[in-house]
């Protein structure tokens, strides 16, 4: 029996207050618990956990709404987390509906520091607040009826005396149950009575998607909105001298156009921009100002190094080679391992810049006034923009309201606020309502792009081939994507994990997966490479090391669970026949643990045409409790394409600091004839609370896809995009 | 700016627009037709496909002046509620992710279907090729397709 506290320090997590219209209004922390991780040894109870802004309504029909301010960006969170409430509140699911929250509402207490390590992991939350519900309308009807509450049952909300003919809905007990006092402390269901979780519910929005009615930041309207574009300067390093403002103010269509600043001092993680000042163009219509964008005129002044990919490279590869990488962790003695080892491999892998592309480019909406600011769009940070724009209008946050439309692909560009800083800084400008638009060349050009990456992995096997020595030493422009205390740190006596930054004046930031995805298909190749080395199947060689890592693990700080580790390998190699061998069919495997989640694949190439066609793909996860299992299997199919996309055809490459790549003609997304035709998603069943899906099914797909795309070619692929920039067909 | 007349989704419209304008901006800065979506204004990803006297067609590529007298339908227009066998086999698979592309495969894949009842993979792959989807919901597309093929 799990028991859950709703209260700290005499203080409530939960807010219970009469519902407009009649019923109960149940208000909770809803973003707390889409937090990715609540790690245990933190310290302090941070105050936004109080803060109320998800609320779920028991209406007097029965009827339960549940209003989420979470973004959704297509991880399916607006179906599969009110899935967790209905849960806990024992509704019948068809009963409930999912509606749009905004960001703030409710109350703000700034007094409050508290302390404290028994924290709640993420879901807790949403089972709490629906577990309170239906705790307190048992009470409630307990009361009406003058029994115990231990007299009464309840399912899918009808409330029935155990041995009686009494019953009561929900929606007629519901006002009656705002009086009763929130319980300090409230019993959770047991995962094996879970009716809801675990079974597949379609997406609350699918109708409103298929049918083109839902309303994307892009599609956002007001009465009296202007439009807005601006042009950046054309290289990183370049920036805004003077432009023709007079013929551009002139051409039709246009109201206005300026130049404006949006450097912000102290800038914080999520207001990270390329560029500082931009030139605007205000009007009225899409078509008018993208014209006027074409009649720009401007006189760009370089500041900094106008960089290219070759010089990007280069420096890479002189900071690896230089000796001055930190050295991140170090087991045993490495140098000496590597000295004695029977065998030594050493090789390096590199990935190009990326951008973001999601398909519905930047944009945002922003009425600043003297005293308010209203921003309405698409992000993935509402709190990092807020904070962000309070600095650059110099507002205090509580004038600033974020409301948030559906998000068409994040994939972490959206978790940065330019464009929303850009457009409030336009609306100051105009004292008007305006919506900025990016222009897809805009959006690719103007980027906080996935850096680029080089490693150098190097292995040591002793004369029985057992692995010995292992090494990593990475760069990036500008973070390496090193994890000292990732598989296979833990495994190996002698180990060392060494990274360094490269300078670079690109601006980058989190890409799906960040860091992980290269991480694991560098790693995830190298031990393909290191196992046949070895003379061991690439599986069992994986298996080994989880071995020692499970009976006698090297070092503390090991950031996996081994046991779950291999479990998905086990399962991956039982559901896809691994070692029975089909004529024609290469196959690869990796495994990879990020973001709380393991899961193994199995990529099965062919050649057609003497090009390589990934035919299927096998994936094993563990995420813990899987609450909406067709929809985190379409997470993780996702993954796995975008994973090999990206690997196979995509680049950003730089030419005097320009993307040479600007829209699709150049920059390539894998399309419907370059996917899998099949991709099989197996989850280990257990009772761990769940962990993300949107990110974790990539990063393996790299690794098995380059290891089966080895078997299929006989050549080993260090470098991405694998396959060189083919013709794209519009 | 010059006056068009169009038909749009079996109803006709008097606009006022620039000659040069893409169809793309009339549906949705003045017709308030949002579910066509803007992707990338050189017709290279499919999410402004609407249908053009039947045939799919890149809504960023089609000038307004060139539009008169043409049957157009865009995703609004493609069912009364829902229920075009596309949009069935889209939510029995719970196709979409983020969802913006959407609007675009599904006039598509209906577009392929009209002229191709019963389309092989290669019929599916030639037809759809000029439909991007960053969140990688290919796999679940080709299904639907099939799937929208026998309702």
């Amino acid at each position: 029996m799990t028991k859950i506290k709703t209260q700290y320090n005499r203080r409530s997590f939960l807010k219970i207050s009469a519902a407009a219209g009649g019923g109960m209004l149940i208000g909770f922390n809803w973003l707390l618990a889409c937090k990715p991780e609540v790690k245990d040894e933190v310290l302090a109870i941070p105050n936004e956990w109080f803060e109320i802004n998800g609320y779920i309504k028991i209406g007097d029909t029965g009827l339960v709404t549940v209003y989420s301010p979470n973004p959704e960006i297509g991880q399916n969170v607006r179906t599969s987390m009110p899935m967790i409430v209905a849960e806990e509140l024992d509704v019948d699911w068809k009963n409930v509906v999912v509606e749009q929250a905004p960001l703030n509402i409710g109350f703000y207490n700034n007094q409050f520091a508290g302390g404290s390590q028994s924290i709640r992991r993420g879901w807790d939350a949403l089972r709490m607040a629906g577990a309170t519900g239906r705790r307190m309308l048992l009470e409630a009807a307990a009361k009406e009826w003058q029994v115990s509450v231990e007299d009464l049952t309840v399912a899918e909300g009808i409330i029935k005396e155990k041995n009686g003919e009494r019953t009561i809905g929900y929606g007629d007990i519901a006002s009656k149950a705002v009086g009763i006092e929130v319980p300090e402390e409230i019993e959770l269901k047991d995962i094996k009575d879970f009716k809801i979780i675990g079974h597949s519910k379609k997406n609350v929005d699918g109708l409103k998607i298929v049918t083109g009615k839902s309303e994307f930041g892009l599609d956002f309207k007001r009465e009296g909105m202007k439009l807005a574009m601006i042009e950046h300067a054309p290289a990183f390093g370049m920036k805004i001298k003077s432009f023709n403002e007079e013929e551009i103010k002139s051409m039709p269509g246009v109201s206005d156009a300026f130049v404006i600043d949006t450097s912000i001092d102290d800038s914080g993680n999520s207001d990270r921009q390329g560029y500082y000042q931009h030139i605007a163009i205000v009007g009225d219509s899409t078509w008018q100002l993208m014209k006027a964008k074409k009649a720009l005129k401007a006189n760009w002044e370089v500041f900094s190094e106008l960089e290219n990919s070759e010089t990007h490279m280069a420096r890479m590869e002189e900071v690896l080679a230089s000796n001055k990488v930190e050295i991140n962790r170090k087991d045993g003695d490495p140098g000496a391992a590597f000295g004695k080892a029977a065998k030594v491999i050493e090789r390096t892998y590199s990935s190009p810049f990326l951008a973001h592309n999601t398909m519905e480019p930047m944009n945002f909406f922003a009425h600043v006034t003297d005293d308010s600011v209203e921003l309405i769009g698409p992000t993935q940070s509402p709190r990092g923009l807020e904070n962000a724009v309070s600095r650059l209008i110099d507002l205090p946050i509580e004038n600033i309201d974020v409301n948030m439309t559906r998000i068409g692909g994040g994939f972490g560009r959206r978790l940065y606020a330019d464009f929303g800083i850009e457009a409030a800084a336009i609306s100051k400008k105009i004292g008007a309502p305006v919506k900025l638009i990016y222009t897809r060349e805009d959006d690719m050009t103007k980027g906080v792009y996935r850096p680029a990456y080089l490693s150098t992995y190097k292995a040591g096997l002793d004369e029985n081939n057992n692995l010995i020595a292992f090494s990593v030493k990475g760069t990036g422009l500008p973070s390496p994507a090193v994890f000292q205390n990732r598989f296979p740190a833990g495994t190996v006596e002698n180990y060392q994990a060494a990274s360094k930054r490269s300078d670079t004046n690109i601006t980058t930031g989190a890409w799906r997966a960040p860091r992980s995805h290269f991480a694991a298909a560098a790693e995830q190749s190298f031990l393909d490479e290191v196992a046949e080395l070895a003379g061991k199947d690439p599986i069992e060689f994986r298996l080994e090391l989880f071995d020692r890592a499970i009976k006698k693990p090297v070092g503390e700080k090991n950031d996996y669970d081994a046991e779950r580790y291999a479990g998905v390998l086990k399962l991956v190699k039982e559901k896809s026949n691994w070692g029975v061998s089909e004529s024609g069919v290469h196959r690869g495997v990796a495994a990879y643990f990020c973001h709380n989640s393991y899961v193994a694949e199995v990529v099965d190439v062919v050649m057609v045409d003497n090009q390589p066609k990934v035919k299927k793909v096998w994936c094993a996860v563990d995420c813990g409790i899987v609450v909406n299992p067709d929809a985190a299997i379409n997470m993780i199919q996702g993954g796995v394409i975008d994973g090999i996309g990206h690997a196979m055809y995509s680049q950003l490459t730089f030419e005097n600091g320009a993307p040479v790549q600007n829209n699709f003609d150049r920059y390539q997304l894998i399309r419907h004839s370059q996917a899998p035709e099949e991709i099989e998603v197996f989850f280990v069943e257990n009772d761990i609370a769940p962990t993300g899906l949107g990110e974790p099914g990539l990063p393996p797909a790299v690794g098995a896809l380059a290891n089966a795309l080895y078997q299929a070619t006989g050549q080993r692929y260090y470098h991405q995009p694998f396959i060189s920039s083919q013709k794209v067909l519009g | 700016m010059a006056l068009f007349n169009l038909k749009i989704n079996n109803k006709s419209f008097s606009v006022e627009a620039d000659p040069d304008s893409p169809i793309l901006w009339v549906l949705r800065d003045q017709l308030n037709l949002m579910g066509t979506k803007y992707g990338c204004g050189i017709g290279q990803c499919g999410a402004c496909t609407i249908h053009v006297d039947g045939n799919a067609f890149r809504s960023c590529m089609l000038q307004v002046s060139q539009a008169s007298g043409m049957n157009i339908t865009t995703i609004e227009g493609l069912s009364e509620e829902g229920d075009h066998p596309v949009q069935k086999a889209w939510l029995e698979h719970d196709v979409p992710q983020c969802g913006y592309c959407q609007s675009g495969q599904i006039m598509s894949a209906a577009a392929l279907l009209k002229h191709t009842p019963n389309p092989t993979d290669e019929d599916i792959d030639g037809a759809m090729h000029g439909n991007i989807c960053r969140c990688g919901t290919y796999t679940r597309i080709k299904q639907a397709i099939k799937t929208a093929s026998k309702i």
